[in-house]
C-alpha cells in the first residue's frame, strides 16, 4: 500500500492510480468511524483554509465538502459565483488568486467548462479539487460511489455495474467509468442513442439500449438525474417518454432474475428516472452514498493536505 | 535481524516476566479492574496492550476487564511535516467516561504520542484518571512534560537509534531491539 497520493490535486479520477484510489478507501474507512462518534471531528487539518468556490449550483456536494472540511478542523470560506464579482467580469484566474491572497491553501471548485480544475491547478500554487467541471469530471462522486458498493457487496473488482441514463452530459458518468474500470470491474452504459456519447466502446464501455436487459445483467444499477440544464436541444421526446423506458419502478426491479443494488448520485428526480419505492427502498443505497460522501471527502483533503506539507 | 549495529535488549523469557510484572502492578493498583478500562495505541501499542490483557485475564480468570485500540493518526503534530502515517482501525466499543484508563504504548520517546492520544481519548469521553504504561522507557529524550505509571525498563539511547519492540505471538521471536537509524530491519 502506497503511503501517499500520487497526485498534488485532484482533478479527474483519470489521473489517479489503483492504488491512490486504495488509499483513498483505505483512510475514508477511519473518517466513516470519526463521523459516527459522539465527537465526529478531529484536529488534523487545524493549520489548513479551504475555499470552497461554486460557480454552479449545487447542494449536496458542497454541503459535504463543508461538512467534511469541518470534521477535520480546517477553516473554511464558501464563495458563490451568483452575487460576486464575477458577474462584474471579472476572470476564473483573477477571482481565485484575490482569494489566495487571503492565505488560502486548498481550494475545491465546482465549474460550468470541463477544464476548469486542470487551467486552475496549471495557474495556482495551492491544492485543487475539482467539484465538477461541466460535462467532464465529478471525481469526488465516483470515488464515493465505488467507495459505497465496495462496501455494500464487500468489493469493487469483478462486480458489474450498469450507468442509466444521460451519460452525454454525466460528469458522474465519465468519473464513474474511470473509477470503477480502475478498480476491476465491468461497467455498461444504457440509454436512449442520443444521451450515448459514439466514443463509449473506446473506453471498454458495453452500450445497451434496453434497460430490461442491462438491469439483467448488473450488479448495481446507477441511476443518472435527466440534466435537462444542459440540454440546449432535444434529446428524446418528452420526460414522459424517457421515464417508461429508462425508469426504474418496483415492477422492472422485481421481475429481475436477481436482486440488485441501486445507487443514484442526486439529486433525484421523483418519477423520472426512478420512482419513489425503489429510492426509498431497502436495495437502494442512496442515503449511505450521501454519508459516504463525507468521509470520503475526509480522505481526499486529508491525502491532499498531507502532499502539500512542509516536509523538511 | 542480527547484525553489528543492532542489539537485542530483551529476550523472550524476560520479555515475558517484565509483562508479567507490570501486569501483577495493575492487579495491584486495580484490583478486580471495575471501573477500568485498558487503551492500546495503534499501531505498535496495541501488541503489549493485547499481551497484557491476555496475561491479566490468565492471571485471574474471574475478573472482566474492559479493553479497547485507539488510533492517534488524526491527533499527530507531525502532520503534513513527515510521511504520511497510513491510520489504523478504531476498536472503541467502550465507554471511557468516568473511568480509570490505562493507556498502553510500547517505547516512551517524545511523549508527542501520549499528547496525541490524550487529545483522542477526550474525544471518546472525559475519564477521571489517565494512566501510562510504556514497555519501553527511552529516557532523557522528552519533548513534552510526560511520564509513564508503569515502566517495563528505563533504557539510555540516543536520537539516531531506535527502538523496535517484537511481540508477536508466544512461540514467535519475541523481544526487544535497539538499532542504529542506518540499519534496515
Amino acid at each position: 500500500m502506497s503511503q501517499q497520493l500520487s497526485v498534488k490535486h485532484l482533478l479527474g479520477i483519470k489521473d489517479l492510480t489503483k492504488e491512490d484510489i486504495e488509499l483513498i478507501f483505505q483512510t475514508a474507512d477511519n473518517f466513516k468511524e470519526v463521523i459516527n462518534r459522539p465527537i465526529k471531528k478531529v484536529p488534523s487539518l487545524r493549520d489548513i483554509t479551504v475555499a470552497n468556490i461554486f460557480f454552479e449550483n449545487s447542494t449536496r456536494t458542497r454541503l459535504s465538502f463543508e461538512l467534511a472540511e469541518k470534521r477535520l478542523s480546517a477553516d473554511v470560506v464558501n464563495f458563490s459565483a451568483s452575487g460576486s464579482s464575477v458577474s462584474k467580469g471579472e476572470t476564473l484566474i483573477d477571482t481565485v488568486n484575490n482569494i489566495l491572497a487571503m492565505k488560502v491553501d486548498m481550494v475545491v471548485m465546482r465549474h460550468p467548462k470541463p477544464g476548469a480544475a486542470v487551467f486552475l491547478a496549471n495557474h495556482i500554487n495551492a491544492s485543487v479539487i475539482n467539484a465538477g467541471d461541466g460535462t467532464h469530471e465529478h471525481p469526488t462522486q465516483a470515488l464515493l460511489d465505488a467507495f459505497s458498493i465496495r462496501e455494500k457487496l464487500g468489493n469493487v473488482e469483478g462486480k458489474k455495474v450498469v450507468i442509466v441514463g444521460d451519460i452525454l452530459h454525466s460528469r458522474v458518468a465519465l468519473s464513474n467509468i474511470f473509477c470503477l474500470q480502475k478498480l476491476g470491474a465491468e461497467v455498461m452504459v444504457c440509454g436512449p442513442k442520443t444521451l450515448i456519447p459514439k466514443y463509449m466502446q473506446d473506453l471498454g464501455v458495453k452500450v445497451e439500449h434496453d434497460l430490461i436487459k442491462a438491469l439483467n445483467w448488473c450488479d448495481v444499477a446507477n441511476m443518472l438525474r435527466i440534466q435537462l440544464e444542459r440540454q440546449d436541444i432535444k434529446y428524446f421526446p418528452s420526460l414522459r417518454e424517457y421515464s417508461m423506458l429508462y425508469g426504474l419502478n418496483r415492477t422492472i426491479l422485481d421481475g429481475l432474475e436477481k436482486e440488485i443494488v441501486v445507487m443514484h448520485p442526486g439529486p433525484i428526480n421523483r418519477g423520472v428516472e426512478i420512482t419513489s419505492d425503489v429510492a426509498d427502498s431497502k436495495q437502494s443505497i442512496i442515503l449511505d452514498q450521501v454519508e459516504n460522501g463525507v468521509a470520503v471527502r475526509m480522505a481526499v483533503l486529508y491525502l491532499l493536505a498531507q502532499n502539500s506539507g512542509f516536509k523538511q | 535481524m542480527q547484525n553489528g549495529q543492532t542489539k537485542r535488549i530483551f529476550n523472550k523469557e524476560l520479555l515475558s516476566i517484565t509483562i508479567d510484572r507490570l501486569c501483577y502492578q495493575l492487579i495491584e493498583n486495580h484490583n478486580d479492574f471495575k471501573g477500568t478500562v485498558i487503551i492500546g495505541i495503534q499501531s505498535r501499542g496495541v501488541l503489549v496492550s493485547r499481551r497484557i490483557f491476555k496475561r491479566l485475564q490468565e492471571i485471574n480468570p474471574t475478573i472482566n476487564i474492559e479493553y479497547g485500540e485507539l488510533d492517534i493518526s488524526f491527533y499527530r503534530d507531525d502532520f503534513r511535516r513527515r510521511e504520511l502515517i497510513v491510520p489504523s482501525a478504531n476498536k472503541m466499543d467502550i465507554q471511557v467516561e468516568g473511568k480509570v484508563v490505562v493507556l498502553v504504548d510500547d517505547v516512551l520517546y517524545t511523549g508527542r504520542t501520549i499528547r496525541a492520544a490524550l487529545d483522542a481519548l477526550l474525544d471518546f469521553g472525559r475519564p477521571t484518571k489517565v494512566e501510562l504504561l510504556a514497555l519501553i522507557d527511552r529516557k532523557f529524550s522528552r519533548e513534552l512534560p510526560i511520564a509513564a505509571d508503569y515502566i517495563g525498563q528505563s533504557i539510555d539511547t540516543i536520537a539516531s537509534e531506535k527502538v523496535l519492540v517484537q511481540l508477536q505471538s508466544d512461540d514467535g521471536d519475541d523481544g526487544v531491539w535497539i538499532t542504529s537509524s542506518e540499519t534496515k530491519l
